[in-house]
């Protein structure tokens, strides 16, 4: 009796996250995902329904792949991924740059330093993300706080045109990113032995060889972690460029939106999100048989 | 014992290897290690043994180059080793947790330190293989460490830090995380392995078993100072002060007053024995000095009948008998109602002649087994 009921039990906590994911994930994606094999139609939902009754107990079945082929043949797309990209993977380089470092600090600090130092990472998350991006705005528009200072130190005498461009983009994806990488990286030095390094140096190799060789590849697991939530959110970034990117490159996030709330094609929409998605599950995918196997090589 | 020519501490010419000058480490206000000197010569295994915070691991890490020392100077082969980082000293150490690199293969590991050295490929392969065989670890070479057995793991790790070919090796705990029967297996191992390659080994240890097999030198530590340096013999049969005696072994310890001190015998009048020793060597102590008779219980005698001889001769009654297999131990109380105890061996395999619980017995030993300690 206990163990049958600990069996149903078990299933039902099982049973509960599934449900949700099933719930909220896969049912709207296949709508969205039905929405995209549709055509664009003036009416309430703005768009043909694949299914259609044409009498005498006879359906028709109406696949539109003109969304799919229509997102390779206008170059808008297509720059739109590609920048997309390449604002995620140079984002993701430089918060490693920049967060690597604090994650060492971090977990090199003493004991009672590192909460402290851990909270200051995750501290900005207490304001609203909106907030924060906005606050980049008073600091880097022209007549900004950072334009003014240097001006009043008579540093410049024109003020640096940095609102609208890459690099406002990547200081506010780079800023609002860099704790998803640094706590992953920390969780991850903060276990290594200090005992190995110790041994590298007894075996002859000096602090820089023994980084290289030691700590280096075993953070890999860190680096990649905090790798992937660092780019698979900023390729669909869709705030921060708008906020405080140009109005020339658009990133796939605003793309988006516009065709959904500007042009009102949803089937085109649906269409951008699914290949967005699909850019996406493959890094993830790559990330979990990562994960698979570094939890094979520790059993 | 191994035959040796003439051990090197006790040959006035020889030079020693490794010379540890006044050292001192405090760690803020805890003093860890506290003004030792100690010389240690080519060759030797010399044995650290104390227990845990006596400081003898903070000495080896001294030695290693993970610690500065606060005062004083190590010098290694006539080099001050003052400032010297880790990885620039002719000098490698056997972690206790091993620290062997996880993301490497046996092979890699063992190849860390040699690469280190920019040495050719060839002899680097050449000597990972030959090391390897030395260990008896060839079949492993392409294992990582968690695919190891604690045995082979501390196998690695000794051959990663031997095939440097260090002239001084450092070992922490070697045996520490092995099971008895593979300590002991281990031991000799080592030993062999240390002749063959000729390393002077500095072991720090805190399992006097294990200092006793291996050590050509046992230097005993205590509060971060050293209590004594000797062979383990000069330590287990004449020990320096109460402290060794009773950290080495098991001891029966008297105190008592010297009332007869010849330059061939002394005699110390104990009340908590109710009689009076006659020890057959002399000691350099005042008269009346308060002192310390120390006797270890294998070389007690047990019996029922009275011994002939007129001291050295306490009466008693067993209170427990303890069978180890090869020897029992028996607790007898003396007539001043002190427990003593004294170990047989079991030479017959029948049990029917024993002395056994609540028989009064009388105990005696030799005058030259009591050892009389000033301090």
């Amino acid at each position: 009796m206990s163990v049958q009921g600990g069996r149903v039990g078990r299933r039902l906590v099982v049973a509960v996250p599934y449900l949700w994911l099933l719930l909220f994930f896969l049912v709207p994606f296949v709508i969205v995902l039905k929405i995209s094999f549709s055509e664009v139609r003036l009416a309430m939902p703005p768009y043909a329904p694949l299914l259609e009754w044409t009498g005498d107990r006879l359906a028709a079945i109406r696949i539109n792949f003109e969304n799919y082929s229509y997102l390779f043949t206008d170059p808008l797309y297509v720059s739109a991924y590609l920048y997309s990209l390449k604002v995620a993977a140079v984002s993701t380089v430089l918060c490693l740059l920049i967060g690597y470092p604090m994650a060492y600090a971090i977990a090199r600090a003493p004991g009672t330093w590192r909460s402290v130092l851990l909270m200051l990472v995750i501290l900005p998350f207490w304001t609203s993300f909106l907030l924060r991006v906005y606050a980049w705005i008073g600091l880097l528009r022209n007549n900004g706080l950072i334009n003014n200072a240097l001006m009043a130190l008579g540093i410049i005498d024109e003020p640096i045109t940095m609102m609208q461009t890459d690099f406002a983009v990547y200081v506010g994806i780079v800023y609002a990113y860099l704790p998803f990488m640094i706590l992953p990286l920390y969780a991850n030095l903060e276990k290594h032995d200090p005992m190995l390094l110790e041994a590298a140096a007894d075996l002859g190799a000096r602090p820089i060889t023994a980084f290289l060789r030691i700590t280096l590849p075993l953070s890999v697991p860190g680096i990649v972690a905090g790798s992937l939530l660092v780019f698979i959110p900023a390729v669909g970034e869709f705030v921060i460029p708008s906020l405080l990117g140009g109005a020339d490159q658009l990133m796939i996030g605003r793309v988006l939106w516009d065709e959904f709330f500007s042009n009102r094609d949803w089937p085109v929409a649906s269409a951008v999100a699914i290949v967005m998605l699909l850019l996406l599950v493959v890094p993830i995918m790559l990330f979990q048989r990562f994960e698979r196997r570094e939890l094979e090589e520790r059993a | 014992m191994r035959p040796e020519p003439l051990d090197p501490w006790r040959d006035p010419k020889a030079e020693p290897y490794v010379r540890i000058e006044g050292v001192t480490k405090k760690f803020g206000d805890f003093v860890a290690v506290n003004d030792v000197s100690l010389e240690i010569y080519r060759g030797e295994i010399f044995c650290l043994l104390g227990g845990s915070g006596s400081g003898k691991t903070t000495l080896l890490r001294m030695l290693a180059g993970f610690e500065q020392p606060t005062a004083g100077r190590i010098v290694i082969d006539g080099q001050d080793m003052t400032g010297i980082p880790p990885y620039d000293r002719p000098v490698n150490m056997m972690f206790q947790s091993y620290a062997l690199f996880p993301h490497m293969t046996v092979e890699k590991n063992i190849a860390f330190g040699l690469e280190q050295e920019r040495l050719p490929k060839g002899e680097i392969a050449a000597r990972v293989a030959e090391i390897l065989e030395i260990v008896k670890m060839t079949p492993y070479a392409k294992r990582k460490p968690h695919q190891l057995s604690g045995g082979q793991r501390q196998r690695v790790a000794l051959a990663r830090a031997l095939v440097k070919r260090p002239k001084l090796l450092l070992l922490d705990e070697p045996l520490g995380a092995l099971d008895k029967k593979l300590r002991e297996h281990t031991q000799f191992e080592l030993i062999n392995i240390q002749e063959r390659l000729g390393v002077t080994f500095i072991v720090v240890t805190h399992d006097q078993e294990e200092a006793m097999t291996l050590a050509s030198r046992i230097g005993v530590m205590n509060h971060g100072t050293i209590a004594q340096v000797g062979t383990p013999t000069e330590i287990y049969e004449f020990p320096a002060n109460r402290f060794v005696a009773d950290f080495i072994g098991s001891v029966n310890m008297f105190e008592g007053r010297l009332v007869e001190d010849e330059p061939d015998y002394v005699r110390v009048e104990s009340p908590e024995l109710g009689a009076t020793i006659y020890v057959s060597h002399g000691i350099s102590s005042p008269p009346d000095a308060r002192v310390w008779v120390a006797i270890r219980p294998e070389k007690i005698a047990i019996s029922r009948e009275r011994p002939d001889a007129q001291e050295n001769v306490a009466r008693g009654v067993v209170r427990e008998v303890a069978y180890m297999g090869d020897l029992s131990i028996y607790l007898v109380q003396i007539d001043s109602g002190k427990m003593v105890r004294v170990t047989q061996p079991n030479i017959t395999r029948h049990a029917d002649g024993r002395i056994t619980w609540d028989e009064a017995v009388y105990l005696s030993w030799d005058p030259t087994s009591p050892v009389v300690l000033t301090q």
